[in-house]
């Protein structure tokens, strides 16, 4: 260090303080531009992402929703359902279906991330219609008491008080909450898959979707503070559990105290 | 005493400070006779009589656990916003009640476990009550003297509905108000007087602001008390009557084979209190009942999905879920001089419960008249030597079971992955056809394990040994059964059908009548049991064997 405050007046010293503030400006703007670039992908494609999505669908859904997106007989028309629709459905694994049914099962996704961003580029192509949500709205730090009151106003009915999931006509059913993605939620009100109504933002505002999100992850942490949950199905479960256990207990401790004797 | 006798002989004067004090209280209370007399009283032992112990202890740890509950719980209906530890429902608007609930749950020191302990004993009273019904009725312990206790013990288990209802409703959450909401909706379905009882029940217009006082007083003041009242009637009519047994040698109507009272049936009946209690508190501790806080405060407009009533509840919820609103044009609602009249809700409310709480407490007199039997009866029918009955049982278990089933239908429906609509369907046809089924497959099993008794009884038990006699002949070797092992097989009732018989002036009622034909319904599939004749005949030279099997075929009516 001696040596170095030794050569601070050098005729070379400014010129290479000069050489180190630019290369520090020029590397942290580099990086910046990266982080941009990045985040910006997310939300916008590319016309190569177009591209490739309008292959992947015409090898994989064009079967059913038929070429150009524009319905068949077996599938609707994805013209105007935005790429919020096709992040959910290609992004939980319900699409493609693997069957024809009331309804399609959560399976383990089929399109890898960088598949199903193509898609939903393709299909966001087609028409306008909800986009991918931006990261702010479901980083689950709303307000989870007025996001329990949404839901179980609006939520409830189907999916439990509890999330865990009812069911609704002819094999249709609303599914249980845990495990789903921040952004799976999100999509999923915005775009109203299956046989789940649309929750627009003039219905649900953007916050209370953010708070509905905070209270599901929020209820999902927390975990059963009353011991084993039984499925949080309410009474039922509890009823077969006492009928079944509580009861099957006792009997066993019966036989045990009459055992000695009749 | 004979200190009370002769006023002069001197007093009895214990050894020992504890046998004074002891004797001093005996002098005064009689102590030592009450112990003679409940001591020496004995019962019988068997595991199926103790569900009735079950469900005492149960309402036991129900007082202790609700007296606790009580020293926190706030039934008022004022608004407030909650500020306890559960951040979930931070800041949310409820009623003090419900507010009370959640504090007991997170802020108050074993108050979860309390509510869980009490709650779960909750459901394990009318449970056990339940199987301790089934018991009595399958065994025959209904049977003269005991018809009044079988009406009290009715009475115990609708009182004990009341009770679950009235306390479940209590915390005012959305679930609890749900369930107040088709109650007001079956009351508001009772034609003319329907809305004046919903509108005093709940001091206005639903919810209004009384409901949840009114329920509390009647959940920890009258309804107790009465079940209190019933379980004291119940059991001085059970010392009366005396225990029931089960057959066996040696036992009969006019005795009862079994362990006295002290000192080992006390202990064992004290020990099993603690047993009971220990069960419940581990479910109490392990696992998770009525989570209140998942379902938010009350407010009329949500209803959530998989919303149903307690265990005991739902097989009323079961039989409106079942009721189709029409049937293609047919419909159920009617408006009668400016009245509606709402079929679809009285009818399913109203008409099925009442049909198994009418036959429930009339069954003792049904059987009485059909079987013209006035004995009294202390030693229990096995449920497969009185095939009708116990057709019948299970015919009104079944009847029972599809509504129940029926309460549960969405999650039958999401569980199994079939339709909602296809469940219900199922259980609209088995709610009418499961019953005679459920009689049908009955009677004939229980006449096939009385042939399998008979059979036994005349031949033994198989041993598996195959043996080649002398003349070549192979027989497989049939062990013999033990006496006391016999008497149970042959050692019962088989009554036949009384024929009509004419009254006083030689005239055959058509009363008697239906009566005769019921009576024939009742008995004519019999299997009698092995006489001693055939016994004796069975037990000699295997070569006997053919004129055996002859004298059973004339034996046995028609099977």
């Amino acid at each position: 260090m001696k040596a170095l405050s030794q050569k601070r007046r050098h005729p070379l010293a400014a010129i290479a303080l000069l050489l180190m503030g630019l290369l520090l400006t020029g590397g942290l703007y580099a990086v910046a531009t990266t982080v941009n670039e990045a985040k910006a992908s997310t939300t916008s494609f590319s016309a190569n992402d177009t591209e490739e999505g309008g292959k992947l669908f015409a090898a994989n859904c064009a079967t059913c929703h038929g070429m150009g997106a524009s319905g068949t007989k077996d599938g609707p028309s994805l013209v105007g359902v935005g790429a919020a629709a096709v992040d959910f459905q290609v992004g939980t694994g319900r699409m493609p279906m693997q069957m024809n049914g009331p309804q399609a099962y959560k399976k383990p996704a089929q399109f890898n991330d960088e598949q199903t961003h193509q898609l939903s580029a393709y299909v966001a192509s087609l028409g306008p219609g909800p986009s991918i949500p931006e990261e702010g709205l479901l980083d689950a730090q709303g307000n989870a008491a007025e996001g329990g009151e949404l839901f179980r106003v609006n939520c409830a009915m189907c999916h439990n008080a509890a999330a865990a999931g009812g069911a609704l006509t002819r094999g249709k059913f609303a599914p249980a909450l845990a495990d789903v993605s921040e952004k799976h939620i999100y999509e999923a009100m915005v775009t109203g898959p299956q046989n789940m109504p649309v929750f627009n933002d003039a219905n649900v505002s953007p916050e209370g979707k953010r708070d509905i999100i905070t209270f599901l992850k929020q209820i999902e942490a927390n975990g059963s503070p009353g011991g084993a949950d039984l499925g949080a199905l309410g009474p039922v479960s509890e009823g077969l559990f006492v009928w079944i256990a509580g009861l099957g207990v006792i009997i066993a401790f019966t036989i045990w105290l009459t055992s000695r004797t009749s | 005493m004979s200190a009370t006798s002769t006023a002069n002989a001197p007093a009895f004067v214990a050894k020992t400070k504890g046998g004074r004090i002891t004797d001093f209280v005996d002098q005064r209370v009689g102590g030592s006779g009450i112990l003679r007399e409940f001591g020496r009283k004995v019962f019988p032992d068997h595991w199926s009589f103790m569900f009735g112990e079950v469900a005492l202890y149960s309402f036991v740890i129900l007082l202790l656990s609700g007296t606790f509950l009580t020293f926190f719980f706030d039934p008022s209906m004022a608004e407030t916003h909650y500020d306890g530890s559960y951040t979930p429902l931070k800041n949310v608007e409820m009623s003090v009640a419900y507010s009370s609930s959640l504090d007991i749950s997170f802020d108050v020191r074993g108050g979860l476990f309390m509510r869980q302990v009490h709650h779960w004993a909750a459901l394990l009273f009318v449970a056990s009550v339940s199987v301790h019904m089934l018991r009595v009725f399958f065994t025959g312990a209904f049977r003269k003297p005991r018809e009044l206790n079988w009406v009290v013990g009715g009475v115990l288990l609708i009182l004990s509905m009341a009770a679950g209802f009235t306390g479940y409703s209590l915390p005012d959450d959305l679930l609890s108000g749900n369930g107040l909401r088709i109650i007001d909706g079956v009351i508001k379905s009772i034609p003319v007087i329907g809305t004046y009882i919903s509108f005093f029940l709940f001091g206005g217009e639903f919810p209004g602001t009384v409901i949840i006082s009114r329920l509390y007083m009647l959940h920890i003041l009258l309804v107790p008390a009465l079940i209190l009242l019933m379980i004291v009637i119940h059991l001085f009519m059970v010392v009366v009557h005396k225990h029931t047994q089960y057959p066996g040698p040696g036992r009969n109507d006019g005795n009862v084979v079994g362990y006295p009272l002290g000192p080992v049936y006390a202990a064992k009946a004290g020990g099993f209190f603690f047993i009971v209690f220990g069960v419940i508190a581990l479910m109490a501790a392990f696992f998770t009942i009525n989570p209140i806080w998942n379902y938010g405060p009350y407010d009329p407009s949500p209803v959530s999905a998989g919303t149903q009533p307690d265990w005991y509840i739902g097989w009323v919820d079961g039989a409106l879920r079942l009721m189709p609103g029409v049937i293609g044009d047919f419909h159920f609602e009617y408006v009668i001089f400016g009245q509606v009249l709402t079929l679809n809700v009285l009818l399913p409310a109203l008409v099925p419960a009442g049909l198994v709480f009418t036959i429930l407490f009339m069954y003792p007199w049904i059987e009485r008249w059909i079987t013209k039997d006035d004995r009294e009866h202390h030693v229990l029918d096995r449920p497969r030597n009185a095939p009708t009955r116990t057709a019948i049982g299970m015919a009104g278990f079944t009847f029972y079971c599809v509504m129940w089933a029926a309460a549960s239908s969405d999650l039958i429906a999401t569980h199994f992955h079939v339709a909602l609509n296809d469940v219900t369907y199922w259980l609209r046809a088995l709610f009418f056809i499961g019953p005679v089924i459920a009689f049908i497959v009955t009677k004939r099993v229980a006449l096939a394990l009385q042939r399998k008794d008979r059979e036994i009884a005349l031949h033994g038990r198989e041993t598996g040994r195959i043996v080649r006699l002398p003349h070549g002949e192979f027989i497989e070797v049939h062990a013999p059964l033990d006496d006391y092992k016999r008497y149970k097989l042959v050692g019962f009732e088989s009554p036949v059908p009384l024929p009509a018989v004419p009254n006083e002036h030689g005239v055959v009622t058509r009363k008697e009548k239906r009566r005769a034909a019921l009576s024939r319904w009742f008995f004519e599939d019999r299997v009698a049991p092995a006489s001693p004749a055939e016994l004796e005949a069975a037990h000699g030279h295997h070569g006997q064997h053919e004129a055996v099997e002859s004298a059973e075929g004339q034996k046995t009516l028609s099977h």
